[in-house]
């Protein structure tokens, strides 16, 4: 009973002290339960925004976008440099349920070889499964159309197309147009440092030479941005905002492709390099360079081998010839001399000299033979132009030294860069008596000057420049620079290229001008002229200079004779010209390396072709 | 008041009381928004959660029907059986992620250490209220010595957040018996001092990796950090009204890891934003009071004591999940009590509400008699 009661009252002690207990728990509840929201008033309401950030930074990626490349055009319109879309096909491994078994009936229907799976296999390895890989670069029409119809069967298996720079005209016009070509770590390096690798994010190719070069930074456009959500492996989930790239400029040239295209093939398997240029503006009509190859395999990428065994060709096909070729002019600058020497009054036009078939420096032994072994007689200055006499202008060259020499033609653009708007381009040699001391260390000879004359010793010149040349001229002093660009467009806006002039070449006497320009005529049209077969019966009126540039200097008592001796040591054939002979619209450049006969007989008919080419052309549109 | 009585009636003859059933109900409705969206939308793993929810209410039930005698007459007994089976996980334990938890009796294979979160608060429930509360001095510190058995037990195989609620659950028995606040600020200076013996002698490498990295994540922002940044962006990013269900990046593209079980109130927080954590926070909050109310009318001291201390382990489940996911806490293995997918914790968690129906629906039947 006792104990019963005890029991009743600790019963009530033990309730009130467990009570007691629990409201201290429920007040720690509360308390931690405060501390807990706290802090997540903190995090979502306080730091709310930092968090946001966070969170977007996690799931946002801006993934680049590569601009279209602006479209090249000839002048009339036909497109050069194109963008065309390749197929590739590409497969996703996430996607395939069974890669073995996929690539094998693939292999099957598309003819793949072992070598083609294994480099899939070998490009998955790096590639995350749920990227797009590769596994045909380039599909074939027939490949793409046996995919399509068994498409279905292939989950995760699919076409893709992408723009692949493309260039219909391929090797006619590559050293003018040049290509582009993968960006690698040079070209990074530059991009760099002209703080414009940010605009190349998503670019693969860039120009690598001519015009594709020049004209880079026009051509390539601006880049553009897509924001996506990706998911923690990088995985696109969708896109979210969009800034589409804007395209490059679409650039149309002077070229004309018909007439690059006909100068192309005239070359035939000759080396050399064709030049025809408006000398009023400079604009180039046509540029050819041979040999040469197809700009497509820099554009699709070029094997190892291919660039090697361009690299390594005795005939230098990388070389552009036109415009960084240094071929000793020959006989085409006598008219450039001829003016230099009646402004001197070294001559008047009707000087006479006496040519034996050879000139000799008094008191020297040594004899400059004429290419007329028998001699041209009584010559004055036209008749030396017209039937090209060597003797002549070993005197005239001979009385006004190299120093006048050298000044007066660095005034026709002589041993400088013309300025033509591509990179590739040298300034060959005129020389001069401080350059030869500069490069040899020697003095200058007399015997040196006398080559002068005819456009030999250590003078070379590039057919830009001696386009150049001659366009200074038949302006009558005018000096243009030789220009590929006609117009730039931006969408519908034409904007036309820069004419430049350079600081033009002033006679005391104008009329000297026409003395060597009536000469020229003369050239073509006088029966004793050296282009004069050429040019029998043409439609139009023209004016011209042939030249035949010795590649190797003959011994005295040595007889030269082109099928006997080694290839490579065959003379030049040049010949520069204009048409039609009053108001010239056209000046055409002809070289043509280690050829059987010389400027007269080799380059003069390919200078008649063309012009004729060019005014039937002329003529067939004016039709139209 | 006496429609009320009749109402009741048939909850109590099923021992169900209704307050904590629906609150338990809202948790795992939640729990199953959650999941699905945590998933990733996946269909079968919420359609497993369904079915661990149904298993773990009918356990539940079953449980609330036991005769609570029974229940305490088994305390001693269900404890001496799991310190035997926690002995044979230390000899014979299956492994998996480098620690040791489960024992394969043949049969079934079976965490013992689940088995454990009941039955310390029963038998030092029992071994305290046996001779009335307060225990005597000697009693209490018995009452310690029994509870850190199993605790360092399941401390070596190792799972800290496990013996974290063991502890918890064996200390909230010793406090609400009316262990004198001298002891308790004693028991707190020797906590104190057994840190330094946890740290260097007990806990495992990675352990520590976890402690260092909760005290300063960005530390290690791609490796253990990585988990708390990212949680904290989740949740930072949800703000006032989060981004919607199913909406969460965090989540749904996969940055949050462990989002479906530990994380799982990231996820919520960076979906359903402030609002939805505060509705939380009051569904916790009421399950959580609604069990201490029970344990106020429990007629024993035994079930007053075993009551309280599995209301206030729940409260230290819900505290440790949420502290650690939000970076208050270090991360130690804790799920969020209810919500997170998985099926153990689950099942032990609705058994101990049954056992708290049990007593919530006792005490009516007696005061009827």
């Amino acid at each position: 009973m006792k104990q019963k009661r005890v029991t009743i009252r600790d019963h009530h002690a033990e309730s009130a002290l467990f009570g007691r207990r629990v409201f201290v728990s429920l007040i720690i509840v509360v308390i931690a339960f405060g501390v807990l929201f706290t802090n997540m008033y903190h995090l979502q309401v306080v730091d709310h925004q930092s968090f946001q950030t966070r969170s977007n930074d996690n799931r946002i990626k801006v993934v680049p976008l590569a601009p279209n490349r602006g479209l090249i055009y000839d002048r009339r319109g036909r497109i050069l440099a194109e963008n065309r879309p390749v197929m590739s096909l590409e497969v996703t491994p996430e996607k395939v349920q069974n890669l073995d078994q996929t690539l094998s009936a693939l292999q099957q229907l598309l003819e793949i070889d072992q070598e083609t799976i294994d480099e899939f296999h070998e490009s998955r390895r790096r590639e995350r499964r749920f990227n797009q890989i590769i596994l045909l670069d380039r599909l074939t029409e027939q490949q793409a159309a046996r995919f399509a119809v068994r498409q279905h069967e292939f989950p995760g298996v699919s076409i893709e197309a992408r723009l692949v720079r493309h260039y219909p005209y391929g090797e006619a016009i590559t050293h003018a147009l040049g290509y582009v070509a993968k960006i690698n770590r040079n070209d990074l390096t530059k991009l760099r440092g002209e703080d414009k690798q940010a605009n190349y994010a998503a670019t693969r190719v860039i120009g690598k030479l001519g015009i594709e070069r020049y004209y880079e930074e026009l051509l390539h456009g601006t880049i553009g941005y897509q924001q996506v959500e990706v998911d923690i492996h990088g995985r696109n989930i969708r896109t979210l905002s969009v800034e589409p790239p804007i395209p490059g400029q679409d650039l149309h040239l002077e070229l004309d492709v018909e007439l690059q295209q006909y100068a192309f093939d005239l070359l035939g398997n000759d080396r050399g390099s064709i030049i025809l240029m408006d000398p009023r503006d400079g604009a180039i009509r046509a540029m050819v360079s041979k040999p040469s190859y197809d700009p497509n395999w820099f554009a699709q990428g070029i094997s190892f081998a291919q660039y090697q065994s361009l690299l390594n060709s005795h005939h230098s096909p990388l070389l552009n010839r036109s415009t960084q070729g240094g071929y000793p002019p020959a006989s085409t600058v006598k008219p450039q001399l001829a003016v230099l020497g009646l402004e001197q009054g070294t001559i008047t036009p009707t000087t006479q000299i006496w040519d034996p078939g050879w000139f000799q420096i008094d008191g020297v032994d040594h004899r400059y033979r004429d290419w007329l072994a028998w001699g041209h007689g009584w010559v004055n200055v036209t008749d030396a132009i017209v039937e090209s006499c060597d003797t002549f202008y070993y005197d005239l060259a001979l009385k006004l030294g190299i120093d006048t020499i050298h000044d007066d033609m660095i005034r026709y653009g002589f041993g400088a860069r013309t300025g033509i708007d591509i990179a590739e381009e040298s300034a060959a040699v005129m020389p001069s008596r401080g350059w030869k001391r500069a490069r040899f260390n020697q003095p200058w000879y007399a015997g040196e000057t006398v080559s002068i004359g005819i456009g030999q010793s250590y003078w070379t010149t590039t057919p830009i420049q001696l386009a150049v040349g001659t366009s200074v001229l038949v302006n009558k002093g005018e000096r243009p620079v030789p220009r590929l660009l006609h117009a730039i467009q931006e969408g519908e806006v034409v904007l036309p290229a820069v004419v430049e002039n350079r600081e033009p070449v002033t006679l005391t006497n104008p009329r000297n001008w026409d003395v060597a320009l009536r000469a020229m005529n003369l050239t073509v049209s006088s029966i004793k002229g050296t282009a004069h077969n050429s040019f029998r019966g043409a439609a139009y009126t023209s004016g011209g200079k042939t030249g035949t540039a010795q590649v190797r200097s003959i011994g005295q008592e040595e007889e030269y004779n082109a099928e006997e001796i080694d290839e490579r040591y065959r003379d030049n054939a040049m010949y520069v010209g204009y048409a039609p002979a009053e108001n010239p619209e056209l000046v055409v450049v002809i070289a043509v390396e280690n050829t059987i006969g010389g400027g007269g007989s080799v380059a003069a008919p390919m200078a008649r072709k063309l012009l004729d080419f060019y005014f039937e052309q002329d003529q067939r549109y004016a039709q139209q | 008041m006496r429609s009320n009585e009749q109402n009741n009636n048939w909850l109590q003859r099923f021992h169900i009381d209704g307050p904590l059933f629906l609150g338990l109900l809202a948790l795992a409705i939640l729990s199953l928004v959650t999941v699905y969206s945590a998933s990733g939308q996946d269909l079968a793993m919420t359609e497993r959660q369904v079915i661990r929810i149904g298993l773990a209410f009918t356990a539940m039930l079953v449980i609330a029907q036991i005769p609570l005698g029974v229940v305490e007459r088994f305390s001693l007994p269900l404890f001496a059986i799991g310190v035997v089976l926690l002995l044979g996980v230390l000899l014979f334990g299956e492994s998996s992620k480098g620690a040791q938890r489960w024992l394969n009796l043949g049969v079934v294979t079976i965490q013992p250490s689940e088995i454990m979160k009941l039955a310390v608060p029963m038998a030092i429930a029992w071994f305290l209220a046996e001779h009335g509360i307060p225990p005597t001095k000697r009693r209490m510190a018995a009452a310690f010595l029994l509870l850190m058995v199993p605790t360092l037990m399941i401390a070596k195989q190792p799972d800290l957040g496990t013996s974290i609620l063991i502890a918890s659950s064996g200390v909230f028995v010793l406090f609400l018996s009316g262990i004198s606040w001298r002891l308790i600020t004693f028991f707190a200076a020797a906590l104190g001092a057994f840190i330094p013996v946890l740290w260097f002698f007990l806990m495992h490498g990675y352990q520590r990796q976890r402690v260092l990295t909760f005290l300063d994540p960005e530390r290690d922002p791609l490796g253990a950090g990585y988990q708390i940044i990212q949680s904290k962006i989740a949740i930072g990013s949800g703000g006032v009204e989060g981004k919607g269900w199913l909406q969460g990046t965090q989540s749904q593209l996969e940055f949050l890891p462990e989002r479906h079980t530990d994380f799982i109130f990231s996820v919520f927080s960076e979906e359903f934003g402030l609002v939805g954590v505060i509705g939380l926070f009051l569904l916790y909050g009421f399950v959580i009071f609604r069990g201490m109310i029970i344990s106020m009318r429990a007629q024993r001291v035994y079930q007053k004591l075993l009551a309280g201390s599995l209301t206030l382990t729940f409260f230290v489940y819900v505290l440790v999940n949420i502290g650690m996911v939000s970076g208050l806490l270090p991360v130690v293995g804790v799920p969020l009590p209810l919500i997170s997918y998985g099926g153990t914790s689950m099942v032990t968690l609705l058994a101990g509400f049954g056992l708290l129906m049990a007593i919530a629906t006792n005490k009516r039947l007696v005061m009827h008699d």
